[in-house]
């Protein structure tokens, strides 16, 4: 069997960035598995811009973000493949992979790192009654169709769920001619960033309907020809005397990023059921030795930026798991209590480094003029006050490395918020 | 008077109160950087949008390459743009960056490429 030092799953902002770092920080034999046609992965089909403000001070497309980092993964000469879809990883990190030239390989890897990102979820995920018509289609895909392929998806648009995708979709989707009805979200408040609430939204007039969702889905010849919408009570669940029905002839449906890990599943690497990725220490190493995961297959980013930022420090760790092994097998947990969903890394694995430690969070609900507060055996070591916190926006605090050192053995690490 | 607004000059989204009561001195407040208090004078004043989209390209493995305004433009204009943009079309190779159409809509910006399009 083939082997090899470092194999990274998946060429998109997250593979990209750990390639990257892993290269810098001395690892030479190394591949990107990758099935699509080209590195970037759904960067490409972002073509909107707003991307690597934190990264590279200056806002840039998807395309160009994408570049940026396929150009850093060329100037080192890292290798990759294309078209190639990985099938299998066992836990003693034996990656099988097949593609059209190589037929089906595997490779004996001493690290594997997992940046395969999330996929989008579709109509039968949420249960929508109605027609199975035409028309339905994810807001990601929507985006590919009109983005990448050249083809609109339809005229007249309604878009259940006010994550980011869909909001930038209303806007595409309005820049290329077609009514944008309505966006429909169930929730009182929108997990898409106020920026986009505005930009695509506000400024083209489109509704947005908080609290309503999607009740039915009506077909004529086989394509949609309306959909019924209501208002939902605090409990979900739509009353029906509100029903409004709206004619269209598209349906985009944003609503809500699932990580993509089965691979990691294959492998018996302990996944969360919050964020629906790996659990992982702050090297962002799994639960099974010398797997590690980054960007959206560990848990749903907003920004790309973030991404990268992660996964060049798992690039990082990996590199020195390769040359070094695991460090200290102390594990102390870091929990999200009071509000804070859920909290990455979920375990500090105690070293002698001290190196700072980015703890990224979500909140279940908004809270407005709170305190996010990382409390040490009930004492408060780091915080950041917030005048609003919101489900769709992550924050992060970062533990520096005195601090660190202050976590001890056996501690209770929690992050809550104060003054909810 | 006062307008709230949110800023889209970046992911932060800051809530900004932008007191226009004198139109030659307008006060921004609520912004965490100077960007914020810019966006706020130009949003009472003259909104201005990035415009992104995507234009034929022939000869490569890609069907379209995606593009944008190089400077933002009037938000009273992104229509009459997008009519030029949809006209526009373009033969491989395109780099990062080519000016593929100047001075849209006499604007002053230009629709540059942002994305690889190699000629096959």
């Amino acid at each position: 069997m083939k082997t090899c030092d470092l194999v990274i799953i998946g060429g998109g902002p997250a593979g990209l960035a750990a390639a990257k770092a892993a290269y810098d920080c001395g690892v030479r034999d190394m591949i990107i598995l990758e099935r699509e046609a080209q590195l970037g992965g759904i960067l490409n089909q972002c073509i909107h811009n707003g991307f690597g403000l934190h990264t590279f001070k200056e806002e840039l497309t998807g395309p160009e973000y994408a570049q940026r980092y396929i150009d850093m993964v060329l100037e080192r000469n890292i290798p990759y493949k294309l078209d190639s879809t990985v099938i299998n990883i066992d836990k003693n990190r034996v990656v099988t992979y097949v593609n059209e030239e190589d037929g089906l390989q595997k490779v004996q890897a001493k690290a594997v790192i997992l940046s395969c990102g999330c996929r989008e979820r579709p109509r039968g995920a949420i249960n929508i009654a109605g027609a199975r018509v035409a028309g339905v289609y994810s807001a990601g895909t929507a985006q590919k169709l009109v983005n990448i392929d050249g083809f609109m998806p339809g005229k007249e648009v309604v878009i259940l769920g006010s994550g980011d995708i869909g909001l930038i979709m209303a806007r595409r989707m309005t820049f290329e001619g077609a009514s944008v009805k309505a966006v429909v979200e169930l929730m009182p408040y929108s997990s898409g960033l106020n920026r986009n609430i505005v930009q695509c939204l506000n400024d083209f007039n489109i509704p947005l309907k908080f609290s309503h969702t999607v009740v039915d889905i009506k077909g004529k010849d086989g394509r949609v020809s309306s959909v019924v919408i209501a208002q939902v009570d605090d409990k979900l669940k739509p009353i029906m005397e509100t029903a409004e029905e709206i004619q269209c002839d598209t349906l985009l449906l944003s609503v809500g990023l699932l990580p993509e890990n089965e691979l990691a599943g294959y492998a018996d690497v302990n996944l969360s059921p919050i964020t629906g990725g790996a659990v992982v220490n702050d090297k962002m190493m799994t639960s099974v030795e010398g797997i590690f995961e980054c960007g959206n297959v560990l848990h749903v980013h907003d920004l790309v930026d973030f991404v990268s930022e992660e996964s060049e420090h798992a690039g990082k760790c990996a590199a020195e798991y390769i040359a070094k092994g695991c460090g200290s097998s102390e594990k102390i947990p870091v929990k999200g209590v009071n509000g804070v969903r859920y909290v990455v890394p979920q375990i500090i694995n105690k070293d002698d480094d001290f190196e700072p430690i980015s703890l990224k969070m979500r909140v279940g609900n908004v809270f407005k003029n709170v305190e996010v507060a990382v409390m040490l055996d009930g004492e408060k070591i780091a915080s950041k006050k917030k005048q609003i916190v919101t489900p769709g926006e992550m924050e992060t605090i970062v533990l520096k490395s005195d601090l660190v050192q202050k976590v001890k053995n056996g501690a209770n690490v929690e992050v809550t918020l104060i003054g909810r | 008077m006062v307008r709230k607004m949110i800023c889209i000059s970046c992911p932060l989204g800051c809530h900004l109160e932008v007191d226009c009561s004198d139109m030659n001195d307008i006060k921004v407040s609520g912004n965490t950087c100077p960007r914020g208090k810019i966006y706020g004078i130009n949003e009472v004043t003259a909104p201005k949008r990035m415009v992104t989209s995507s234009v034929k390209v022939n000869g490569s493995d890609a069907v379209l390459v995606s593009v944008k305004t190089s400077e933002p433009v009037p938000k009273d204009k992104i229509f009459e743009c997008l009519d030029v943009i949809k006209t526009i079309s373009v033969d491989a190779p395109v780099k990062i960056g080519d000016v593929l159409y100047e001075n849209i809509c006499g604007c002053g910006s230009n629709i540059v490429a942002t994305k690889h399009a190699d000629k096959i």
